[in-house]
């Protein structure tokens, strides 16, 4: 006896029938029930009118009975809501059973019965399962919460499920861990600024570790999350590769490519010259090609996956053109795949055999795959000069075997060709004349016409052939149209004798007896231009043109790295952001690669390394950029109260008490550092002229993404007084920038652009521009919060674009900041201890001369320097713009590449941005 | 992750729907019906995106499964489980056909329950599966709670994929090098592209839980120890083809039980065996394969309606080796009205429904020659297109690895059981087959 024969009733009345045996007393006949029950369901039929009958089998000691009910339940809970409260005891009591697979089994039917009443009983029994003492039922539990989220997601955080979930993390089972993983990153998801996946080095390391144990599904939602992490530095991001290396053998091609992801993504951090860059690289080749043999299907999807790779590192299969090579019994899927890296990969080194390939392919079947082959041998052409005179012969050849689609493939790469190489193989042009009749696409047609008209002075009978066109011009498509007419102006230009008639005709055709717009325009231009000016008409219509690019289809570089980013999954396979395919908020996050090595913002935390943000309300920033009110300086501040080290305070005073001190009562040593201060007091003169203020490298400010393709990275200087904001502007987009302009937002020291955004040249496709902007300290003012934060407006001839950015407070720093000693002193002592703030410079490597010198070339002038006890005290000096004063005394001891710094300060919320100054500028 | 799984017949009728997801609707599984199953187009990608969901499918016969998702789920992972689905499918009612699944849906819905929690792929080795799903529901419940705990600290465990206690009173394993050589030739014998793709299947009837480890003649392993000046094991090459010392292996990957990082440290390949038969290792080689056959082609066109073709093959290994079950399969055009076929060995038969002439060999033993000339007969046609000349393809079986692979070892230690290495008994095999083998013409 079998089970197909629950699919074969059909009967009237069965309904009815089923009720009955549902309430059966007879147990198999109860089960026998059940299992038609869910026939009927697959095969789409609505059961749910036996929701109480089918409920009612649920508490039985059946095991297959029990998941069948289940399944029923998940089903159609949420068309029986009321009824479905009825099962709650049931899992409830479940949940608390021995036997752990029947716990873990309640657990994950209650999460997928999306009933809100239900939802609430669910709660108790998931946190018992999440510390629960089998893994069985830990692993069913994390999931669980992920499915809890999905339902009610207030309720999630609510109950602290969150927080138990992340603990989960540290599990000593692997497969919990990666479950947890799965569900929060899932959670994550559709949190895009939560730190709720909260990942340091020490989870890394976890990760890492579960990553061995784990199953292959495990696996890969591990190294999905890695791939998400961004590295401190080029030392970690090397150590998470070198242990996520050995996954690229592993037999799942999934876990393979979320390796390949995850060593795409952190390369990027890898200086190039390093020796182990060249060693992954060389890595990741020979699994890339294994893929290859999967079925299929995956097949497909590594093809996907490699077209991106090859666009981003091309240096990693350039040698293994071969595998690439199409066979016979390929799905075409593939085939068309294959093609495409074929061409990508193609190089003067490989061209031979790559033609040999390609004029194989250009006789098979599929005409789809034979049109891309005949496609691909023009793009050789262009791609690889030495190679054009061998392909246009191979597509000379194609057009002999008078294959209607493969001729008229062929000249439309022979188009390409000729503008790529202009008055090269123009001897070509009879064979493609003879082959005019058999063309019936627009495309053809449409290139045939260029080519003639092109080339109309040594084409003979060149006007008796653009005449046979004519015709039938009102039936052509709108694109033979425009290319006729062009053509035919073109041929009058070149032989204005023979032509006039023609030309004649085509105006008119163009421009009296056509509906289309585009059309009449061109007709009209061309007819004035002729009339008032043959000469200008010439040089407009027979212009030099521009030469095509080598590379087609290029995917543009702000999507590609995205995409490297998903390397893997759908959004890789449909080379499509995944906001492009995804519904809500899911997904929606655009990733990017991390900085590539040796650009700023790498393991770094000065103030201008801040990540940028972007502005949140455009709306409001655009009324405050536009607003021009002065607001006053602030004079309330908050108290950001520093920590301070009470010890400290009493010695400096101590210190100070002595460096002033005249009495007699004064120790010995004292005299000793008045002495020595004396020497040093001239400082800034005579240890060496100051090295100039430190500038930090340009970080990326505004993401190409995020403005339409324009990308700006910048930093900050000071040049001689002068504050400067230095500005690179880039274009990733495919069109040409124009009208730039610049505006700040109000902020804490007013900063201000002290002239237009100079960018006087378009900004093509590509194209970096370096400006300076000079700035001002004379603009509205208004606290920021970071103080040093500076919101942006840019615009340009597409949109307005904003960003924040956040500058060095170094910048600030005038040059006539040296106080005078008495001052200081007295300064010292007036500023309450309460505004005293102690920071830590770690890992210093200078002598306090080095340090006072390169200190005072960015503005921090050195008043006084005493030694005690082979300790350095260094006295300092700073002056913002806006005239406050801040004083620092930074202690060095001989030996210890610890620095201590204590700052004082009327406005004390300026001191942490002080001392991230001095770390700045003695870090490089 | 995946929103639902269906599996269809070959008409679209729906077998089993399980949906995962909330925002996978009944329609999904018409969708995919109308757009895939019924479209009039060959299938053009394993990947389709209707009204903004993704559906994935792979065919088995003429059964179809389709994985939905509305998320940007990681794709190969989706077709693995997919694949994984049919293994773990065909080890509990063999064929995957329509009446097996409509026989066995009661336990697919309990497999899918159970490898796919709300659309995140769990645990799907069979050996674990088998252990708690059975086919018979009733007395599958295990009674103790030992036992309980036993199979859930297994399905989560580090070692998922066996069970402990296994028990044989005779240790024993087979190994079988199992090679599909490939090889694209040009009509004048130029190599346009060959290699092997191999596989090493292990079955293994060990008890207790027996720490193993493989050597092959790896080049990279060969050279560290020629280097060091020791070779443990030396003087084993009496099996295979040739007698090459060590091979290049381009590229493999492991069955889950392998302790990858080890072997990316120290490339040894140590591992605890699933029970019974599984897939060890899978590689690729692409330097020095021994190719079996050479095969020779000669296409003349006679006019228009007429063609010869001769064809020679050369087997290029030890004479006193068989290979086995060779097929040489020469492609006719499709307007051949008729054949004559003259072989010097086998059998030759034009086959009209599969347009080529099917030349069969029993055996044929190495250094050996034969030869096949056809005279075909052609309908004159005004048919423009020419006639694509396909490639002739090859099969054949041989008792050797064309890569030059040779196993080295396999050593097992079970420390807790009374039993050593030298008690269990080995088996090796060798068997190269033709994968895509062919020459154009």
């Amino acid at each position: 006896m079998t089970d197909s024969k629950y699919f074969t009733t059909t009967k009237k009345g069965e309904i009815f029938e089923l009720k009955a045996e549902l309430n059966s007393d007879k147990k198999e006949k109860k089960k026998e029930a059940v299992k038609k029950v869910i026939a009927s369901m697959t095969v789409g039929k609505d059961v749910s009118a036996l929701f109480p009958d089918v409920v009612n089998c649920m508490q039985t000691d059946n095991l297959e009975l029990k998941k069948l009910v289940y399944l029923y339940l998940m089903n159609y809970a949420k068309s029986q809501p009321d009824m479905a409260i009825m099962a709650v005891n049931t899992f409830v009591k479940d949940c608390e059973d021995l036997n752990p697979l029947i716990r873990a089994l309640a657990v994950r039917t209650m999460g997928c019965i999306r009933v809100d009443k239900i939802t609430e009983y669910l709660c108790e029994p998931l946190r018992k399962c999440l510390k629960d003492e089998d893994p069985y039922v830990r692993k069913t539990a994390a999931v669980c919460v992920a499915k809890l989220h999905d339902i009610n997601a207030q309720l999630v955080e609510d109950q602290g499920f969150l927080d138990t979930l992340k603990d989960l993390i540290s599990d000593s089972n692997p497969m919990v861990v990666a479950n947890a993983v799965a569900a929060l990153s899932e959670i994550a998801e559709s949190h895009p600024n939560s730190n709720l996946l909260d990942l340091n080095p020490q989870t890394i390391n976890k990760l890492l570790t579960a990553l061995n144990e784990c199953t292959e599904w495990g696996q890969i939602f591990i190294l999905d999350c890695l791939a998400s992490y961004l590295p401190r530095d080029d030392r970690e991001s090397q150590s998470i590769c070198e242990r996520v290396t050995p996954r690229l053998s592993h037999a799942n091609s999934a876990v393979v490519l979320s390796a390949v992801k995850v060593l795409m993504k952190f390369m990027e951090m890898l200086p190039k010259d390093l020796d182990y860059y060249g060693t992954l690289l060389k890595k990741l080749a020979p699994p890339l090609v294994t893929l290859l043999s999967a079925e299929p299907e995956l097949q497909y999807v590594a093809l996907r996956n490699i077209n991106l790779i090859v666009q981003k590192r091309p240096e990693i299969l350039k040698h293994e053109m071969k595998v690439f090579f199409v066979k016979y019994n390929d799905p075409i899927y593939v085939k068309l795949e294959k093609l495409d890296i074929m061409i990508r990969l193609a190089s003067q080194a490989n061209i031979a055999q790559v033609l040999a390939e390609l004029k194989e392919y250009a006789t098979e079947v599929d005409v789809d795959f034979v049109r891309k082959a005949v496609r691909a041998i023009g793009r050789c052409a262009i791609k690889v000069e030495q190679s054009a005179e061998r392909c246009v012969s191979t597509l000379l050849d194609l057009i002999q075997t008078k294959v209607n689609y493969v001729v008229q493939e062929a000249i439309v790469v022979i188009k390409d060709i000729f503008r790529k190489y202009p008055n090269k193989y123009e001897s070509v042009i009879a064979t493609l004349c003879e082959n005019l009749d058999s063309l019936d696409e627009p495309e053809a047609r449409a290139a045939m016409i260029w080519i003639v008209g092109e080339y109309a002075e040594r084409i003979d009978n060149a006007d008796e052939l653009l005449e046979s066109f004519l015709e039938g011009f009102h039936d052509e498509s709108t694109q033979v149209q425009l290319q006729l007419l062009t053509a035919i102006v073109k041929l009058f230009l070149k032989k204005p004798t023979e032509t006039q008639e023609l030309v004649q005709q085509v105006l008119s055709l163009a421009t009296q007896d056509s509906d289309n717009p585009d059309l009449r325009d061109r007709g009209y231009i061309y007819w004035r231009l002729l009339s008032t000016d043959p000469v200008a008409a010439k040089e407009v219509v027979l212009a030099e043109k521009p030469l095509i690019s080598e590379e087609t289809d290029l995917i543009e570089p702000t999507l590609l790295e995205e995409l490297i980013c998903h390397i893997g999954t759908l959004a890789s396979v449909y080379h499509k952001p995944p906001s492009a395919f995804v519904e809500g908020s899911r997904g929606v996050q655009h990733k990017r690669l991390p900085p590539r090595a040796g650009s700023p913002d790498v393991g770094q935390s000065g103030p201008s390394e801040a990540p940028p943000a972007v502005i949140p309300s455009q709306g409001d920033l655009l009324g405050d950029l536009l607003n021009l009110d002065l607001a006053p300086p602030t004079a309330t501040v908050p108290s950001v109260q520093p920590s301070m080290q009470m010890g400290a305070m009493d010695l400096l005073g101590g210190g100070l008490d002595s460096l002033v001190c005249s009495s007699p009562a004064a120790s010995h040593f004292a005299t000793n550092v008045i002495s020595g201060l004396g020497d040093l007091f001239d400082l800034g003169g005579g240890v060496g002229m100051p090295t100039g203020s430190y500038v930090a490298p340009k970080t990326v400010w505004l993401l190409a993404m995020k403005a339409k393709g324009l990308e700006i990275s910048g930093t900050f200087a000071r040049r001689g007084g002068i504050i400067q904001m230095d500005l690179s502007l880039t274009n990733k987009a495919m069109s040409v920038m124009t009208d730039f302009a610049i505006q700040f937002n109000r902020n804490s020291f007013g900063l201000a652009p002290a002239g237009p955004l100079q960018v006087l040249t378009p900004l093509s496709p590509n194209q970096t521009i370096d400006v300076s902007l000079p700035l001002s300290t004379s603009g509205p003012v208004m606290k920021m919060e970071p103080l040093n934060n500076l919101q942006v407006a840019v615009k340009n001839n597409i949109d307005v674009f904003y960003f924040s950015c956040q500058y060095p407070l170094s910048l600030l720093f005038v040059e006539d900041g040296k106080m005078d000693r008495q001052v200081f002193l007295a300064t010292w002592k007036d500023i309450p201890n309460d505004n005293e703030a102690q920071f830590q410079i770690k890992d210093i490597h200078l002598n306090s001369d080095v340090a006072s010198n390169k200190l005072q070339g960015s503005n921090i002038f050195t008043i006084a320097k005493r030694t005690v006890e082979g300790q350095d005290m260094l006295y300092q000096s700073v002056k913002l713009t806006n005239g406050i004063w801040v004083l620092a005394e930074m202690r060095i001891q001989t030996g210890n590449p610890n620095y201590t710094l204590s700052i004082k300060c009327r406005a004390p919320e300026v001191c942490p941005f002080v001392y991230q100054c001095y770390e700045l500028v003695l870090k490089n | 992750m995946i929103g639902g799984l269906f599996i269809y017949n070959h008409k679209g009728e729906v077998l089993i729907s399980r949906v995962y997801r909330d925002d996978i609707g009944r329609n999904a599984v018409d969708a995919f019906r109308v757009n895939v199953i019924h479209a009039r187009q060959q299938v053009r990608s394993p990947v389709t995106n209707i009204a903004r969901t993704s559906f994935f499918h792979v065919k088995r016969s003429n059964i179809w499964l389709a994985a939905v998702t509305k998320q940007n789920v990681n794709a190969a992972m989706v077709f693995e489980f997919l694949y994984k689905m049919c293994d773990v499918m065909t080890a509990y009612f063999g064929k995957i056909s329509e009446e097996n699944i409509k026989n066995n849906f009661v336990l697919i819905y309990e497999l899918l329950d159970e490898i796919l929690d709300f659309g995140y792929p769990q645990n799907s080795e069979t050996g674990a599966l088998k252990t708690f799903i059975t086919q018979q529901g009733i007395k599958g419940q295990p009674q103790t709670k030992e036992e309980q705990s036993q199979i859930t600290s297994q399905v989560t465990g580090q070692i998922g994929w066996r069970r402990e206690g296994i028990k044989y009173r005779r240790n024993e394993l087979f190994l079988d090098v199992l090679e599909s050589v490939n090889l694209l030739m040009s009509p004048q014998g130029q190599v346009l592209s060959a290699h092997v793709s191999g596989r090493v299947v292990m079955k293994s009837y060990l008890s207790g839980m027996p720490e193993c480890k493989f050597g092959m003649n790896d080049k990279i392993v060969i050279d560290k120890q020629g280097k060091g000046g020791t070779t443990d094991e030396p003087g084993k090459s009496e099996l295979g083809g040739s007698g090459k010392q060590s091979i290049a292996i381009d590229d493999c990957t492991f069955h889950q039980c392998v302790r990858l990082s080890k072997f990316d440290s120290e490339r040894s390949i140590s591992f605890i065996p699933p029970d019974g038969e599984y897939e060890l290792m899978r590689y690729r080689t692409t330097k020095d394969i021994i190719l079996p056959f050479r095969v020779i082609p000669l296409v003349r066109e006679v006019g228009r309606t007429k063609l010869e073709v001769k064809v020679v093959i050369k087997s290029n290994f030890k004479p006193s080796l068989l290979a086995q079950k060779i097929e040489v399969r020469i492609p006719t055009p499709l307007n051949t009205s008729g054949v004559q076929v003259i072989c010097m060995k086998g059998k030759a038969k034009y086959k009209a429904s599969e347009n080529a002439i099917v030349w069969k060999i029993k055996r044929m033993a190495g250094m050996k020659e034969s030869q096949i000339s056809a005279e075909i007969e052609l309908l004159p046609t005004n048919d423009k297109k020419k006639w694509a000349r396909p490639p002739i393809s090859m099969n054949f079986e041989v008792p050797f690895a064309p890569s030059g692979l040779k196993v080295r070892y396999l050593k097992v230690f079970e420390s807790k059981l009374n039993y050593s290495d030298h008690d269990v008994i080995k088996w090796v095999r060798y068997i190269g087959r033709s994968g895509i083998y062919e020459t154009r013409c």
